[in-house]
C-alpha cells in the first residue's frame, strides 16, 4: 500500500469532515479505476452483463421459453443456435441472455433487502452501543451461525418456492454482513470531532446518524454490496440448481445447469454455457469488489467472498 | 484478561448463540401452515389420522413446552425424536450421515491446503512476476466458479470421458481405503477449490508480510539462499494466519458440502437436509439444521481459540 493510497482512502472513507458531495464521489470513482486494473476489468465485465440483461429482448434471436421438442431437441451449437438447444428444444443462447436479467434482478433486490435491514441495524448498534449493540449483534451472530446457503435453502423451503421468497431468503442471509460492516464503520466515526460538533450545536441523534455518520460509512458498504452481489447471484443459481430457486419456465442459469445433468455426456453444451455465464458474472463482481476494496477501504482485510 | 479467562468467556458466549440457533431450527417447523403433520401428509390427509398423530407427537401442547421437550431430549438423551412420516429414528439418521459429511469436509479442507499453500508460496516468492499473476488469476477463477458447475465439469471429464473416478456414491475409506478415496476425490476437489483460492491469497499476503521483517533480511544478509530462507524461516510464520483461514472457511465448506453431496449422490448431512425438504419431513430438517449449525459454531470457536493461542499479538476482548 502506498502513501497516496492511505491519504486518498482517508478522504474517501472515514477521515473527511462532512458528507462527500457528488463531485468528490466522482473523483473517487475516477481514481479507483485509474489505479486498479482489476477494478477496471471487473467494471467492463459487469457493465457487459448489465447491458446484456437490459437488452436481452433485443439481442436474443428466439423466445427463451419457446419449445420445439419434435424438431430441435438437444441440437449442438450451430450458426442458427450459437449455444445449441436444450432438452425441450429451447435456444440456449436466448435463455442465457434472459438468465442474466433474472440473475441481476434477484441479486440486486436481495442485496437491497440485506442493505435495508443490515445498515439501520448496524447504525443503531454502533451509535447507541450498550444493550442495543449487544442485542443486535448477538442476533446477527445467530443468523451467521448457519452456513449461508443452508439458511437460504431452509427459508425457501419454509416460505415456499417463489421468486420473491428467493430474494427475501438471500437478503436475510446476508443481512449480518451489512450490519457488521456498518457497525464497525460507525464505531470509528462516532468519536470524530465533527460528531461532537454536531452534538454541541444541538443536532438530534437522528440527524447526526443520517447527516454525519452514514455518509462516512458509505464506502465500505459499497464495497460489501459489490462482493455480496456476487454471492447473491451465486446463491440464486445454487438454489435453482437444487430445484428451490425461481420456478420454471424462468430461464435461471442454475436450473439450466441442473437440467443438463441428464444429458451431460450427450449434450455437454447444455451445461457449459450457463455455467460459464455464472462464472464470468461472478468473476466480474469479484474483480470489481476487490479493486474497490483496495482503493476505497485499504484497512479492511476480509477476503473476497467465495463459493458457497 | 489471560488466555484461560478468554477461553471461558468464548465458550460461555457460544451458549446464547446455540440457544438462538435451536429456537430458529425449532421455530421453522412450526411456522408452516397447518403444522408438521399436515406438511408431511398433505392437506387432504384423513382428519382423524391427523388428530391422532398430533396427539401422539404431543403437537397439541403449548409451543414452549414442545420446545423444552425437544431440547431436553437432545441435550440430555441425545434423542432427536422420530420422523413423523417414516417413523425412523432421527438420531440414527444423523449418526450415519454425519461421518460422511465430515469425511467430505475434511477432504475439501485438505485439497485447499495442498493446493493453496504451495500456490501462495510460489506467488509470494515471485511476486509481481508472471507466476504471481497466473496464480492470482487462477485463484479468482477458483473463487468464481460455482461448485455445482465445477462438479459437473469434473464428472464430465474424469468420470464420463476418462473414467478415472466414480461419478457418484460414497464408500467409507475406513472399510475400503482405495474405493473410499476414489469416491471422495472429485467431491473433495469440488468442495475445496474455492477455499484453496482463499488459502492461496492468504498465504501470499502473509508470506509477503513476513518477507519484510527484519529477521528475514538478517538471514539473507548472512548469505543464506532465498530458497532456504523461505523454507526454513518464512513459511512457518506465514502458516499461522493461513491455517486459521481454513478454519474460518469451514462454514463455506459445510454449505458447499450440501450442494456437492447432491451432485455426487453422497449420503451425508446435506443430502439428508435436502431430502427432508423435498419429502417434507420437517422434524428431520430441524434436527439436521441444528447439527450443522452446532458443528459450524464449534469449529469457529475452536479456530478462534487456536488463533488466539498461536498469535500473542491478539487482544482478548
Amino acid at each position: 500500500m502506498t502513501e497516496s493510497d492511505t491519504e486518498s482512502a482517508a478522504a474517501a472513507g472515514t477521515g473527511g469532515d462532512r458528507p462527500l458531495p457528488g463531485a468528490a464521489a466522482m473523483a473517487t470513482a475516477r481514481r479507483v479505476f485509474a489505479e486498479s486494473r482489476l477494478a477496471t476489468l471487473g467494471l467492463l465485465i459487469t457493465a457487459t452483463v448489465i447491458v446484456v440483461a437490459i437488452f436481452a429482448p433485443v439481442i436474443a434471436p428466439y423466445d427463451p421459453t419457446a419449445q420445439n421438442i419434435a424438431e430441435k431437441q438437444l441440437l449442438a451449437p450451430s450458426l442458427e443456435h450459437p449455444m445449441g438447444t436444450d432438452q425441450l428444444g429451447r435456444d440456449i443462447f436466448s435463455r442465457v441472455l434472459y438468465g442474466a436479467q433474472l440473475s441481476l434482478e434477484v441479486g440486486i433486490i436481495a442485496v437491497g433487502v440485506a442493505i435495508a435491514a443490515g445498515v439501520p441495524l448496524g447504525l443503531a448498534a454502533g451509535f447507541y452501543r450498550g444493550y442495543t449493540d449487544e442485542l443486535v449483534m448477538r442476533g446477527m451472530d445467530v443468523v451467521f451461525s448457519f452456513p449461508a446457503i443452508l439458511l437460504a435453502i431452509a427459508m425457501v423451503a419454509i416460505l415456499g418456492q417463489s421468486m420473491v421468497n428467493v430474494m427475501l431468503a438471500i437478503g436475510i442471509t446476508y443481512t449480518p454482513v451489512f450490519a457488521r460492516v456498518t457497525r464497525s464503520g460507525v464505531l470509528s466515526v462516532r468519536e470524530e470531532t465533527f460528531v461532537d460538533a454536531a452534538r454541541a450545536i444541538g443536532d438530534t441523534n437522528r440527524s447526526i446518524i443520517l447527516r454525519d455518520i452514514l455518509p462516512n460509512v458509505v464506502a465500505p458498504i459499497i464495497v460489501q454490496a459489490t462482493v455480496s452481489l456476487a454471492f447473491a447471484i451465486l446463491a440464486e443459481s445454487a438454489l435453482s440448481f437444487l430445484g428451490l430457486g425461481t420456478p420454471p419456465p424462468a430461464p435461471s442459469w442454475g436450473r439450466m445447469l441442473s437440467d443438463s445433468r441428464n444429458f451431460l455426456q450427450t449434450a455437454p453444451w447444455t451445461a457449459l454455457f450457463p455455467g460459464l455465464a455464472i462464472m464470468i458474472t461472478i468473476l466480474g463482481f469479484n474483480f470489481l469488489g476487490d479493486g474497490l476494496r483496495d482503493t476505497l477501504d485499504p484497512h479492511d482485510d476480509t477476503e473476497t467472498g467465495g463459493s458457497i | 484478561m489471560g488466555y484461560g479467562a478468554y477461553v471461558v468467556k468464548r465458550v460461555l458466549l457460544i451458549v446464547p448463540i446455540l440457544f438462538g440457533v435451536s429456537v430458529i431450527s425449532f421455530g421453522a417447523l412450526h411456522l408452516l401452515p397447518g403444522g408438521p403433520v399436515e406438511a408431511a401428509f398433505g392437506t387432504r390427509a384423513n382428519p382423524e389420522l391427523v388428530a391422532q398423530l398430533r396427539e401422539q407427537y404431543g403437537l397439541n401442547r403449548p409451543l414452549y413446552v414442545q420446545y423444552l421437550d425437544w431440547v431436553t431430549d437432545i441435550v440430555f438423551h441425545l434423542d432427536f425424536g422420530q420422523s413423523i412420516r417414516t417413523e425412523r429414528d432421527i438420531t440414527e439418521l444423523l449418526a450415519t450421515s454425519l461421518p460422511v459429511t465430515i469425511w467430505l469436509a475434511t477432504g475439501g479442507a485438505l485439497v485447499s491446503v495442498v493446493v493453496g499453500i504451495p500456490a501462495g508460496i510460489v506467488s509470494a516468492v515471485h511476486h509481481y512476476e508472471p507466476a504471481d499473476y497466473v496464480a492470482t488469476f487462477l485463484a479468482f477463477l477458483g473463487l468464481s466458479i460455482p461448485n455445482f458447475f465445477l462438479g459437473l465439469v469434473l464428472i464430465l471429464v474424469f468420470s464420463l470421458y476418462v473414467g478415472l473416478f466414480p461419478s457418484s456414491g460414497f464408500v467409507s475409506p475406513l472399510e475400503d481405503p482405495v474405493a473410499g478415496l476414489r469416491h471422495l476425490f472429485l467431491p473433495s476437489v469440488t468442495v475445496g477449490t474455492a477455499i484453496s483460492a482463499v488459502v492461496m491469497r492468504m498465504m501470499r499476503s502473509s508470506l509477503l508480510e513476513v518477507f519484510s521483517e527484519e529477521y528475514i533480511r538478517t538471514a539473507r544478509a548472512k548469505g543464506l539462499t532465498r530458497a532456504l530462507v523461505t523454507n526454513k524461516h518464512a513459511v512457518k510464520n506465514a502458516l499461522i494466519p493461513t491455517v486459521t483461514v481454513v478454519g474460518l472457511n469451514f462454514g463455506y465448506l459445510l454449505g458447499g458440502v450440501v450442494i456437492v453431496e447432491q451432485i455426487f449422490a453422497i449420503p451425508g448431512l446435506g443430502r439428508l437436509t435436502l431430502t427432508a425438504i423435498t419429502t417434507r419431513e420437517y422434524r428431520v430438517l430441524q434436527a439436521s439444521l441444528l447439527v450443522i449449525a452446532f458443528l459450524f459454531a464449534v469449529v469457529n470457536l475452536a479456530t478462534d481459540l487456536v488463533y488466539a493461542y498461536l498469535d500473542p499479538r491478539i487482544k482478548y476482548d
